[in-house]
């Protein structure tokens, strides 16, 4: 089954449409998906840093990523909150830019390894050097962010 | 020689011209910048949640400073480097753009906000460091970088819409002023 018919329906609700007719609520979403992407990447990267031992290596992991979580949450609300609607307004471009799926696909992986394998490595505590896999699978996730960021970038270049 | 002059002279050279032309090289520099941004928000904005204590309480301060700043620092300066290439591709209209004005003022006044801190309260920052809530000074630091660096994000993500350039005509008074255009034209 083909995924563009609903794209085309996204396309045409009256908030796809108000914000395609609008000059200005576009630039003013997307400064706040901007602005959510800095606050995501902030909560991120003080958990997985921790992770590769180049960030707050004296603290427990399980602290850090309590202590990062509502943060996490919240900024990851934003962007969906934003991005969403951003998406609507020209979800058929989107339905044939090769970023918008690199997004897609790394966003869904990162934010399955954030709430399944990445909750069992916090809690496990790795010491202030952890070991190799741990170290490498929060390299895989900052790459997945990566991902994330440049695809949604790139949406709109092409 | 007037910066009106200089900044047509510079975006009449062959490096603004190279930039501006090639079919990637702007947005692969525009990503790094964005990617360099996220870094340099989210671990700042961190820094400045702990000094308003609203994350991590029972870290130093000390070391939630010493261990995400150099990423901070990090992201700054790919910033600057990749904001500038961004700024000589397009150097006149860049130079006559309101946001691109508002977002160096406020660039200032964060680059101010810094100073002040590390002049004033973070001289005594043993005295508090352990302090899951620090003093006023330093919160107000913190709020004040939040929204400084805020500003700063939005107005340079503004400064690709053209709704007040100088070839947009008329223009109010006060933007004609804000901008430096003539109001006859670019």
């Amino acid at each position: 089954m083909s995924l563009l018919p609903f794209f085309q329906w996204c396309y045409q609700t009256p908030i796809a449409e108000t914000i395609r007719n609008s000059s200005w609520l576009f630039p003013v979403i997307e400064a706040v998906h901007l602005l959510g992407l800095g606050l995501t990447v902030g909560a991120v990267l003080m958990v997985e840093l921790r992770l590769l031992g180049a960030g707050l290596n004296r603290q427990p992991v399980s602290q850090l990523a309590a202590s990062a979580q509502p943060w996490l949450l919240g900024a990851i609300a934003i962007m969906f909150a934003s991005g969403i609607p951003l998406f609507m307004s020209e979800a058929i471009k989107a339905y044939y830019s090769f970023a918008f799926w690199v997004k897609m696909t790394s966003l869904f992986l990162v934010l399955l390894y954030t709430f399944t394998l990445r909750r069992r490595l916090t809690r496990a505590d790795a010491g202030a050097n952890p070991a190799l896999p741990v170290r490498l699978m929060a390299a895989i996730a900052l790459v997945l962010w990566f991902g994330v960021a440049w695809g949604g970038r790139w949406i709109g270049f092409s | 020689m007037s910066l009106l002059a200089f900044f047509e002279w510079l975006g009449d050279s062959s490096w603004s011209t190279g930039l501006h032309e090639s079919q990637y090289a702007y947005s692969i520099i525009e990503s790094l910048h964005v990617w360099a941004m996220a870094v340099f928000f989210g671990t700042i904005a961190m820094v400045d949640l702990r000094l308003l204590g609203w994350t991590m309480r029972k870290v130093p301060v000390t070391e939630v400073a010493g261990r995400l700043l150099p990423w901070t620092v990090t992201g700054f300066v790919i910033m600057v480097m990749t904001g500038s290439l961004l700024f000589l591709a397009i150097p006149l209209r860049s130079y006559q753009n309101i946001f691109f004005r508002s977002k160096m003022i406020l660039l200032l006044l964060a680059g101010l906000n810094i100073w002040l801190f590390h002049r004033g309260i973070y001289r005594r920052v043993f005295s508090w460091n352990l302090e899951a809530m620090p003093p006023v000074r330093a919160r107000i630091a913190g709020a004040l970088s939040l929204a400084l660096w805020t500003g700063i994000v939005v107005s340079g993500r503004m400064i690709a819409y053209n709704w007040f350039d100088c070839d947009r005509q008329p223009q109010t008074a006060i933007i004609n002023f804000l901008t430096s255009c003539s109001g006859t034209g670019p």
